[in-house]
């Protein structure tokens, strides 16, 4: 679906902001967890544009210090499951048969169950954590990237670099990294990062249950479900955070639409 | 031909509950620490104790006796009991079913309604404002995970406008409509973006044929032509109402937490928190059961709508 110019600069603009937030939020903001217990539970105002939460801590600087765990996770995860979509993508749809068949079959599976059920139950019974949480959901996402280079290899088996690859007689890892793989990158990346969108709301749900990072952290589905219960005394000390989450998600979705019309085009254009 | 369909849809959707029970029944054995452990839970663990563990859950048998004995109780209602309340599964999850079910239709409900005008109008106005309106906010929509649009929803709606309560079930119907509102809302806000993305494509599509532009032509009222494309479009925006379905079910999980909902979903995360492993087994297949059977039932309406899945054409 086609969106509107402005909406990808604007999207772009707050993927650069949370970007550096990511990166360099432990030096823009060294002390976001401070407690101020004297302080306690207050509305925006002077000094605190908005508010701080029960423990004082400033709401405007826990939400900077939270993009890390929340946009590095996501990150780690997008890139894990490309990774290891790509893996099994590649053989399948470059070997098929038996290879191909057993591969869908498991990504029929996989995502015949919502991915965020699964993630609760298997995070939660294995007892929590942030990488934990990350690992389980590059299993989880990986059958699409899976699905998706599959397809991107298929189109690609039957052109004629390929056959010429083959009749210089090069073995077929060869020709599915160094050749087919160049080819289908573009499509892959796109991919990965609408993933990542997915990705951050899904790490943000784990870490709002609990199943994520550790208690207190600075992170944005975990400072959401700390102050949750404090609506009447500063609703933004959790609304900030989830609005955070959204623009995040919304942004990184615009920039992936972005980038896979490109994608797209470029491969009609050949 | 339909029948053929449907039954192997039925067969592969038995596979597949026959394939995840066995990974939920593995499930015990992913909790760190001994099985024996994990099922005592917070009791102290003196030999008697385990002992006595071990002989209830017949833990000395072979793993795949054990399987088969879990499963045949859990073919008949029996999940065993709670380790954390020593109620019985069965009731216990009974208790809350109607919560979240109703919570699903209601979401559900909500979704369709908004998602699918809008995607409609949308394909109609290809192009214009109201298209572009419309698509940023399926993105936006879509962007936003259930627990903060929900809580974006209370700040507006509960605290700052007080028309809706801020947490509960209420009582009688019209009490459990009105608690039910906002959160049914916030699980409605992804699915209808989902929804108006997946119509408008679909709609897209078909106005591009040619029997479309040959309607057209022959001067064939606007409605008529639309209802044709509507009709042919009817697939995908199925295959997108049972993706919200599904969708919103696993939202609840979220949405009862949010909203300290006594649903199964804050069962479910009181449990997997808790280890309380029968609990969590029983939920985790009863969700799968139900989510299955919501794809078993698109696949029935797919040949309903459609001629040719009944008649074993390919749609494509």
């Amino acid at each position: 679906m086609r969106l509107p110019g402005p909406a990808v600069a604007v999207a772009l603009l707050v993927l650069a902001a949370t970007g550096t937030a990511a990166l360099f939020g432990g030096l823009l903001v060294p002390d976001a967890t401070a407690q101020d217990l004297t302080t306690g539970i207050t509305f925006p105002g002077p000094g605190h544009p908005l508010g701080t939460d029960e423990l004082g801590r400033d709401v405007l600087r826990l939400l900077v210090a939270g993009a890390s765990t929340a946009v590095l996770g996501a990150l780690a995860v997008s890139a894990g499951s490309m990774l290891t979509g790509n893996l099994i993508g590649l053989p399948a749809g470059y070997l098929g048969g038996r290879a191909d068949a057993l591969a869908m079959r498991w990504a029929d599976l996989m995502l015949s169950i919502p991915a965020l059920l699964v993630a609760v139950v298997v995070a939660g019974v294995m007892g929590g954590g942030y990488w934990l949480a990350i690992l389980v959901l590059i299993v989880l996402f990986a059958p699409t990237d899976a699905r998706v280079v599959r397809g991107a290899v298929l189109e690609q088996r039957s052109r004629a670099y390929v056959e010429a690859a083959r009749l210089q007689n090069l073995t077929s890892w060869r020709i599915m990294t160094r050749h087919v793989w160049p080819n289908i990158l573009p499509v892959a990346l796109a991919n990965a990062f609408l993933n990542f969108a997915y990705a951050l709301v899904s790490l943000a749900s784990l870490s709002f249950l609990g199943l994520g990072v550790a208690a207190g952290s600075p992170d944005w589905g975990r400072t959401l479900s700390d102050n949750k219960g404090q609506l009447f005394a500063n609703p933004w000390a959790a609304v900030a955070p989830g609005l955070a989450i959204i623009i995040t998600a919304a942004a990184v979705t615009v920039v992936g639409d972005w980038l896979q019309e490109r994608a797209e085009r470029r491969r009609l254009a050949r | 031909m339909s029948a053929g369909f449907l039954a192997r849809r039925a067969l592969g959707t038995l596979a597949v509950l026959a394939i995840l029970s066995v990974g939920v029944f593995g499930l015990l054995y992913l909790a760190p620490g001994s099985v024996e452990r994990t099922l005592l839970g917070t009791r102290p663990a003196s030999p008697e104790a385990l002992e006595a563990i071990r002989a209830r859950y017949h833990l000395d048998e072979p793993v795949v006796t054990r399987y088969l004995r879990w499963l045949g109780g859990v073919l008949q209602g029996d999940f065993g009991t709670s380790i954390r309340t020593g109620m019985s599964v069965t009731d216990a999850i009974g208790s809350r079913l109607p919560l979240t079910l109703q919570l699903t239709a209601y979401g559900t409900l909500l979704a369709v309604l908004l998602g699918l005008p809008l995607g409609i109008v949308g394909a109609f106005r290809k192009g214009r404002a109201v298209d572009r309106a419309a698509s940023v906010t399926a993105v936006a929509g879509m962007s936003a995970p259930p627990f903060a649009a929900g809580l974006v929803l209370l700040m507006a709606f509960a605290v700052h406008l007080p028309w809706f309560p801020v947490y509960g079930a209420g009582e009688g119907f019209g009490g459990r409509l009105l608690h039910l509102t906002l959160p049914a809302l916030a699980l409605a806000i992804g699915a209808a973006g989902l929804l108006v993305r997946f119509t408008r494509t679909a709609l897209v599509r078909e106005l591009d044929k040619d029997y479309i532009v040959f309607a057209r032509a022959r001067g064939l009222p606007p409605l008529r032509v639309a209802g044709y494309a509507l009709r042919n479009a009817l697939i995908p925006i199925l295959t997108a109402v049972g993706l919200i379905v599904t969708s919103t079910l696993a939202g609840t999980v979220l949405i009862e937490v949010t909203f300290a909902l006594p649903g199964l979903g804050s069962l479910l995360v009181d449990s997997v928190t808790f280890k309380d492993m029968p609990v969590v087994q029983a939920l985790a297949l009863l969700l799968t059961l139900l989510i299955s059977l919501v794809n078993l039932l698109v696949d029935v309406a797919y040949t309903v709508a459609d001629p040719r899945v009944r008649f074993g054409e390919d749609t494509r």
